[in-house]
């Protein structure tokens, strides 16, 4: 599995060259691109169109707020080594299949930490358009160019975007029948929030066995592959 | 001459025929659908928000909520995507447990379906047939796991106990006496694996029954063929997937394409339509229940014949034995830790689909290490086919409007997550 997708991962990174330089990641059998958001709609063209990726569906759209990435109660307020990672607070992630050829890519778009927007892919893939509309409810990233951004699954009237981190648990606003006003009324919420089990993060020795055999492995995988071509140029 | 202008009916959210609290703004013009603009979010909980501020176990019970009438394989997904993230092998006979119920989800869930389905466009027998059945799947899922429902059963690593010995029994009351009781405990009397099996050995009769009454229905096929069409091209572009997308002739099943837990090693088929319209997506799910009913007596035969755990074998990330909790005192730590701060998962992304009877429901997983998942973001299947509905509908009469909700097979936990 991994194996098919390293060879892909070659090869999508090849044909978008002509256009940017990608990082391309294969973890846990799945290829993940990263993408400039200048580039996203030149990229997708190559990844639907051409015919060895034919990447005709799309599965879902959604946002990360990375905000708080690598944060936990045992780790003060440093954040983790994973952190460092992170250049910008949100991304948009798109997952797509190709159910021509049978495999799957992940494309990763970061954005900007204020005002965070990029190209919408509706106009490639019909089947992004809902998918957008919730990213845009519930961490306010802004899709240029889709037909009908509105808000999808919160209430009408809704504000606040409740995905982002800095949005609290329980809600901003509570409501409750007023037979007095003989309406519906808003007010702020009451409730307060628990953290039953704190979140903490402790470094696991096993995964990073894990981690440095498989990494040893896959160079040992690398090395035997270049062998066998050399020795097949030479052939 | 008046000017005769379109007008725009509301339609639900407390329509019989919205299966739920779909909310349809339609635009018509006389009778013919010019626009259909869903409102949906009116069952939205936040599962994805609350998943990020509870351990990863915790959130198994929220998974079952989400598409309430095919529990399992919600669990499924998720567990799915958590081993993958650990790297953990699931013993192969909580494999086979979770294969086999899966299959009897896809049931449940088909009979659902078809009920409502043929109750929205007016054969009401069906419902009653189809729930009929229903019972003898829920009694299953109580047998296994405590709830005819929301069973939280699967767990990263395996599934949360073996299959019991005994079933449950009914009791005499005032309504029936011992001697019915006796008639309808008569398929009770062994473990649940005999249970099941006297079940798939019914079932395939019951499938003939419903479709001697709808298959060649002059009414049925009047209100089903050619509505709703999608051609190949269209499917894909839409995201559709499962039968939606297989009616349109794509044979496409995860189970077939990406094998997951023990999919490989059974023999079934992967029925395929060809018009792409509402009878076409009714007859590949009739026949998904006749293959879904072989896999469980496979599934069955290999139960019956090999015993074994079934869960992984590492404590650090599944709950000890009850008795080693009591007498070993690792297994106290285990068990202690497990229930005050869970299990850290090794910071990476996962994505896991599996083939839930209504298309490709994924979860998506972001983990910096922590005992809690950074982001979840669950793809549900209803929510890319809901969102066709627009297409589906436009040039169409209002009465098929219903009938493409119910061919769609939604269901609000699912979409509004």
């Amino acid at each position: 599995m991994s194996q098919y997708y390293s060879e892909l991962s070659e090869k999508v990174t090849a044909k978008l060259a002509p256009i940017e330089a990608i990082s391309a990641t294969v973890a846990h059998g799945e290829l993940t691109i990263e993408v400039s958001k200048e580039n996203l709609i030149a990229v997708c063209e190559i990844l639907k169109d051409d015919s060895e990726l034919a990447f005709d569906t799309v599965v879902d759209v959604c946002g990360v707020d990375y905000s708080s990435y690598g944060v936990a109660t045992n780790s003060g307020d440093s954040k983790s080594s994973a952190a460092k990672k992170i250049p910008s607070r949100y991304a948009s992630v798109c997952h797509l299949l190709s159910v021509t050829n049978n495999h799957r890519i992940r494309l990763r778009t970061w954005l900007d930490n204020d005002f965070p927007v990029v190209d919408s892919i509706v106009g490639l893939w019909g089947g992004a358009n809902w998918f957008e509309r919730e990213a845009f409810d519930m961490l306010g990233i802004l899709y240029s160019g889709h037909p009908d951004l509105r808000r999808i699954l919160t209430d009408y009237g809704f504000i606040g975007h409740p995905l982002r981190k800095d949005f609290p648990l329980v809600g901003q606003v509570e409501m409750r029948y007023d037979a007095n006003k003989q309406r519906v009324v808003y007010e702020p919420v009451t409730l307060e929030e628990r953290v039953n089990i704190p979140r903490v993060i402790v470094a696991d020795n096993r995964y990073a066995e894990r981690e440095l055999a498989a990494r040893a492995q896959e160079a040992a995988e690398a090395q035997e592959a270049s062998v066998q071509k050399e020795s097949g140029d030479k052939a | 001459m008046s000017e005769i202008q379109n007008y725009t009916l509301n339609f639900g959210p407390q329509h019989p025929a919205a299966h739920g609290v779909l909310r349809l703004v339609l635009e018509l013009d006389g009778e013919v659908i010019q626009r259909a603009d869903p409102h949906v979010g009116l069952l939205h909980r936040g599962t994805e928000k609350l998943a990020e501020s509870r351990i990863y176990n915790q959130s198994i019970g929220y998974m079952d909520r989400l598409d309430y009438v095919s529990m399992m394989c919600n669990e499924h997904a998720y567990c799915m995507t958590i081993e993958k993230l650990l790297d953990i092998e699931v013993p192969e006979r909580a494999q086979y447990i979770r294969v086999m119920f899966d299959e009897i989800t896809r049931i449940l869930n088909h009979l659902m379906w078809l009920g409502t389905h043929a109750l929205d466009v007016g054969a009401m027998t069906m419902f009653l047939y189809c729930f009929r059945e229903r019972e003898d799947l829920m009694d299953a899922y109580e047998a296994v796991s405590g709830a005819r429902m929301h069973a939280s059963y699967y767990r990263p690593g395996g599934v949360y106990r073996d299959l019991p010995d005994s079933m449950p029994q009914y009791e005499a009351s005032q309504w029936h006496n011992q001697k019915e009781v006796n008639e309808l405990n008569k398929n009770r009397q062994g473990s649940l694996l005999d249970f099941l099996k006297d079940f798939t050995s019914r079932f395939e009769t019951y499938v003939d029954e419903y479709e001697i009454l709808l298959t060649e229905n002059r009414i049925w096929k009047q209100r089903t063929v050619d509505i709703g069409c999608l051609t190949e091209q269209q499917a894909k572009d839409l995201s559709m997937t499962g039968p939606m997308l297989r009616a349109s002739g794509v044979a496409w099943d995860l189970r077939k394409m990406e094998p997951y837990e023990v999919y490989d090693k059974l023999d079934f088929d992967i029925p395929v339509g060809t018009n792409g319209d509402c009878y076409d997506r009714y007859v590949v799910r009739m026949e998904e229940m006749r293959q879904s009913n072989r896999i469980i007596s496979q599934c069955i035969e290999w139960l019956q014949n090999n015993p074994g755990p079934v869960m992984h074998e590492d404590h650090k990330l599944t709950i000890p034995e009850r008795m080693d909790m009591k007498q070993d005192m690792e297994g106290l730590i285990h068990h202690f830790k497990h229930f005050t701060e869970g299990y850290m998962v090794p910071e990476g992304e996962a994505y896991c689909g599996v083939e839930h009877p209504k298309g490709e429901f994924g979860t998506y997983i972001v983990s910096d290490g922590a005992n809690k998942p950074y982001r979840l973001k669950i793809r549900a299947p209803g929510f890319a086919h809901l969102s066709a509905m627009d297409f589906l509908v436009k040039g169409h009469m209002l009465a098929d409007v219903v009938t493409v909700i119910g061919t769609l097979d939604i269901v609000f936990g699912e979409i509004d997550r």
